[in-house]
Formats: C-alpha cells, sequence, structure tokens
C-alpha cells in the first residue's frame, strides 16, 4: 500500500514547489476578476469550526497531525 | 485616440476594482467594521463500546477598524467509556490493575482488552491577534491554554504574511511553541515496568510499595516546536491552491502512560503485562496542498497530506468537500476523506517471553500500520440577519491492521487489530 504511495506522493511534493515557484509570475488574474474568492465559502476557514473539532479528533486517534496549519496545542487526548 | 481611450478606461476600471476588492480582502480578513461575529458548536463523538466524548466550542471575533482582529475561542470537552489498553485477547478472561493501582478490572474471554477507566473533562482557551499592517503585510500572535486532569499545555503562535503578484500570491510563515506537562494518574510508569496485582501481596503497604516501584515520581514535560511555511495562489477566476511544509520538533515525554504490552509466550499465552516506552524525540515533516474552487451553485476542495518523521511514521490524507447550494439559504455538504498510515518502528501488538527487551515499544494501535476512511454529510440553512444554522452527521472508521508480526499458537484465533467505528454528530450556529 505504502510503496504505491510513496511515488505519488514525491510527485504532489513535486507539484507543489514546481507550481509555487512558477506560480508567482505566470498564474493569477486581474483584480477586478476575483469576485469569487470575495465569497464567503471560498475563505480558506469558512468552515473554522468544523475544521479544528475533525483536527481534534484525528489528532487524538491517529499517528500523524497537522498540515493544513499548525499542529497547534497540545492535550493529553492521544 | 482609440487606444488611449482604451488605455485609460482600462485604468479607470482598474482603479475601481482595486478598491472594490481592496474592500473585499478587507471584509474576508475583518468580517464586519467594529462588528462581533460568534461562532457555536456541540458536537458528539461516539465510538462503538469505547470512547464517548461531547465537545461545546465558541468562538468569538471581534474587528477593531479594518486593521486589528481579535479571535477568541473556548472548548470545553467530556470524554467517557473504554479505550484500548494494548494488551491483546486470550481465550481466558483477563485482570488488570487500574493505571491509579487502585483497583482492578476483568475483560472477557476473546475480548479486546479495553481500559474502562477512562474520563477526563478539558477546558481550553486561545486567542489571537491579527493586525494589517500595510496592503502587503498581515501578522498575528496568539497564545494557547489546555487543561485536563493530568495534562496542562500552554503555547504561543506567531506568523507573517506577504502578498504580492496584485494579490494572487501569499507568503506566510508561522511558528508555535507549545510546553506540556503530563502528570499521569498513579504516576508515569517505569519503562516496560511489570503490572503488579493487590492478590499478589499479603498486605496493602506491601502492594504499594510494590505499585511504586513501577513509577517516576513527579510529572514530566514535553515541548514542541513547530515551523510551517505556505504559498495560496490564485489559479483563474474560480480556483486557488495552497501548499504548505511543515516541520515539528518534539521532545520530552511522548509515553502514553496508559498503554501496556502484553508479554506472550510461544503458545500466545500471556504471562504478564509491561508498560510501554516509547523514545523523547521526534522530528516531524508534513506537506499539504489543497485546491479550492468556486462553482456556480457551491464549492469544492481537494487535498493530500503527506507525513513522515523519524519513528518511521509515514501517512497519506486524501481529503474533499463538495458544497451544493438547494436555494441561496439552504446546502447540502459532503465531506470525504481517506486516511493510510504506516506504523513506527517500535510498534508491536506484544512481547514475546524469552525476547531481549527492545529499547522502545508500544502496541498502541494509534502507531501501528491502519487505514481510515471518513464519509459525512452537513445541511446548512442561512437565516435572517446573517445567522445560519449547520449539521454535520460523519462515519469514521478506522481499520487497524497487523504490522507483518507472526502471531504465535492461540493468538491467531482472535482479532487483534479490531475496526473502531465511530459517529461524529454535530449542531453549529453563527451569527
Amino acid at each position: 500500500m505504502t510503496n504505491v504511495f510513496k511515488p505519488i506522493g514525491k510527485t504532489v511534493v513535486a507539484l507543489a514547489i514546481a507550481s509555487s515557484i512558477v506560480g508567482c509570475s505566470s498564474l493569477g488574474v486581474q483584480p477586478w476578476e476575483k469576485d469569487q474568492f470575495a465569497r464567503e465559502d471560498m475563505a480558506l476557514n469558512s468552515e473554522k469550526l468544523d475544521l479544528s473539532l475533525d483536527d481534534h479528533i484525528y489528532f487524538s486517534k491517529e499517528g500523524t497531525s497537522g498540515g493544513r496549519s499548525l499542529a497547534g496545542g497540545g492535550c493529553g487526548c492521544n | 485616440m482609440q487606444l488611449t481611450s482604451k488605455q485609460s478606461i482600462a485604468s479607470a476600471l482598474a482603479i475601481a476594482s482595486c478598491s472594490l476588492i481592496g474592500q473585499a480582502n478587507a471584509a474576508e480578513a475583518v468580517p464586519a467594521n467594529d462588528d462581533w461575529k460568534v461562532d457555536a458548536a456541540i458536537m458528539y463523538y461516539g465510538e462503538q463500546e469505547r470512547v464517548q466524548a461531547v465537545e461545546a466550542i465558541g468562538n468569538v471575533q471581534k474587528a477593531f477598524g479594518d486593521k486589528s482582529l481579535l479571535d477568541m475561542k473556548v472548548v470545553i470537552d467530556s470524554l467517557t467509556g473504554s479505550s484500548a489498553s494494548g494488551a491483546v485477547a486470550q481465550g481466558e478472561s483477563q485482570t488488570f490493575t487500574r493505571p491509579s493501582g487502585k483497583g482492578e478490572y476483568t475483560v472477557g474471554a476473546g475480548d479486546t482488552p479495553l481500559d474502562d477507566t477512562f474520563h477526563d473533562t478539558r477546558v481550553q482557551l486561545s486567542a489571537n491577534w491579527q493586525e494589517v499592517f500595510n496592503q502587503d503585510w498581515t501578522g498575528n500572535v496568539g497564545v494557547y491554554g489546555s487543561k485536563e486532569f493530568d495534562y496542562l499545555s500552554m503555547g504561543l503562535n506567531a506568523g507573517l504574511e506577504r502578498s504580492f503578484n496584485k494579490n494572487n500570491t501569499t507568503l506566510a510563515l508561522s511558528g508555535a511553541f507549545t510546553h506540556d506537562v503530563v502528570d499521569p494518574v498513579g504516576g508515569r510508569p517505569v519503562a516496560f515496568s511489570e503490572m503488579v496485582y493487590r492478590s499478589d501481596y499479603n498486605s496493602d503497604t506491601e502492594y504499594q510499595a510494590a505499585f511504586d516501584q513501577t513509577r517516576l515520581s513527579g510529572d514530566d514535560t514535553k515541548q514542541t516546536s513547530d515551523i510551517m511555511f505556505g504559498v495560496t495562489q490564485i489559479l483563474n477566476r474560480n480556483w486557488l491552491m495552497q501548499a504548505n511544509y511543515g516541520l515539528s520538533s518534539v521532545s520530552g515525554y511522548m509515553s502514553d502512560p496508559y498503554k501496556i504490552l502484553s508479554e506472550v509466550d510461544s503458545n500466545g499465552i500471556t504471562q504478564g503485562y509491561r508498560y510501554e516506552s516509547r523514545p523523547d524525540s521526534r522530528l516531524k515533516h508534513s506537506v499539504y496542498v489543497m485546491t479550492k474552487g468556486a462553482l456556480d451553485s457551491g464549492v469544492v476542495d481537494f487535498s493530500y497530506r503527506y507525513s513522515t518523521d523519524d519513528w518511521d511514521i509515514t501517512s497519506h490524507t486524501l481529503e474533499t468537500h463538495y458544497r451544493y447550494y438547494f436555494s441561496p439559504s439552504f446546502y447540502g455538504q459532503l465531506h470525504l476523506r481517506y486516511y493510510q498510515q504506516q506504523a513506527a518502528e517500535f510498534y508491536q501488538p506484544f512481547l514475546t517471553m524469552g525476547d531481549t527487551l527492545p529499547e522502545y515499544a508500544s502496541a498502541d494501535y494509534r502507531i501501528g500500520d491502519m487505514t481510515a476512511y471518513t464519509i459525512g454529510l452537513k445541511f446548512g440553512q442561512r437565516l435572517s440577519g446573517g445567522h445560519e444554522m449547520t449539521y454535520r452527521l460523519e462515519y469514521y472508521q478506522q481499520n487497524p491492521e497487523n504490522n507483518g508480526t507472526e502471531l504465535p499458537g492461540q493468538l491467531q484465533n482472535y482479532d487483534l487489530f479490531p475496526s473502531v467505528k465511530a459517529i461524529v454528530a454535530q449542531v453549529s450556529y453563527s451569527f
């Protein structure tokens, strides 16, 4: 299972880094084309309570955590 | 003449849009001028025959002008129920001394040993201040505290964001430091010490002396330093993407004081129990990529997270949320998540009699080989005055797997890696 995922993981990482480097200069829209990003449901933290509750569940029940945001404060739950 | 006219129209449009976008950005960062925004939720998390938790959460945001934002959060959660101790199922009933050393509990023949002493209440408070310095720079600082009966956590965090490329690109750097104090019920077990029983001693005093031999005095600490670098990029009119790299360094007490390992003979019969032991340092890396799109009648996101550390725990997480608006004030949302984890190098489901004790070992299935998935539905109703009510119901299942350990004798007769099935139900209200 893991071996199948490994190359995918590396590809995604490589793509992420490549797109961040290239992205800055060639991607994007003009200021007047940003109407969709002003939508409340398009904000990165539009469901922050759900996300924080989910983070807490998975932090307590799984061996890895964080990624989307800082792993954050600890608790004795795991 | 025509060219000039076009240019001036374009300039006028750009200026007009900039001012509009400026307001939109400000509105994103600061929800409403000098207004309060409150989000509250109550969540139930229930595992079949195991942990039950109720968590209440409240978040209050207060904007000060259009530059400053204060965010305060309070969380109270209460846990009861049983948790897997790490011991393996047996053909006969098994008796365990409670972690406090006071009393015992018995697990039936063939059953996965669950410690039913598990209950706690936790209170968590956090506050964050965000300041928009100028059009390009935003900063934030925060404090965090969490207290439960046997655990205290205190933390500080700070971050800096820089926007450029017409606000199409945002670079973010953030860091956090957390200091935890662990003070387990009954004290911290001595690594690999054997569980003692009252029935093996003539008096309470003799038993207590033997129990104390298995414990270390005082509390212990754990320090976590996190750093994260992130890029958010607008791709086109509807899509954006985010990529984060996180590094987390943890040092201090990381064993689970309530977890044990069975010590079995060549027939798979348990001869005793030993308290687990984990390394006192851990270095974790994570890479997270996410893309989010605005659809005509909804919004969708996809994310992937890769995580690895020097305990050899590697994980892959795929997740998506898809929201569909049935009407402008009512939506439904689907949540899917798949998680796959590779065991820590020191994970082992049991110890074998006669083998030399390893430096570290844990039978905690949460750091073993595992896959897990979540399927969830959420419905949201927008009410008058900008209020919103949401309902969420999710199913979460963990499927622990054998990490390749050969099972001797009678252990082959039992499910040593049982699935854990949980329901999450939540109601939220925002105004």
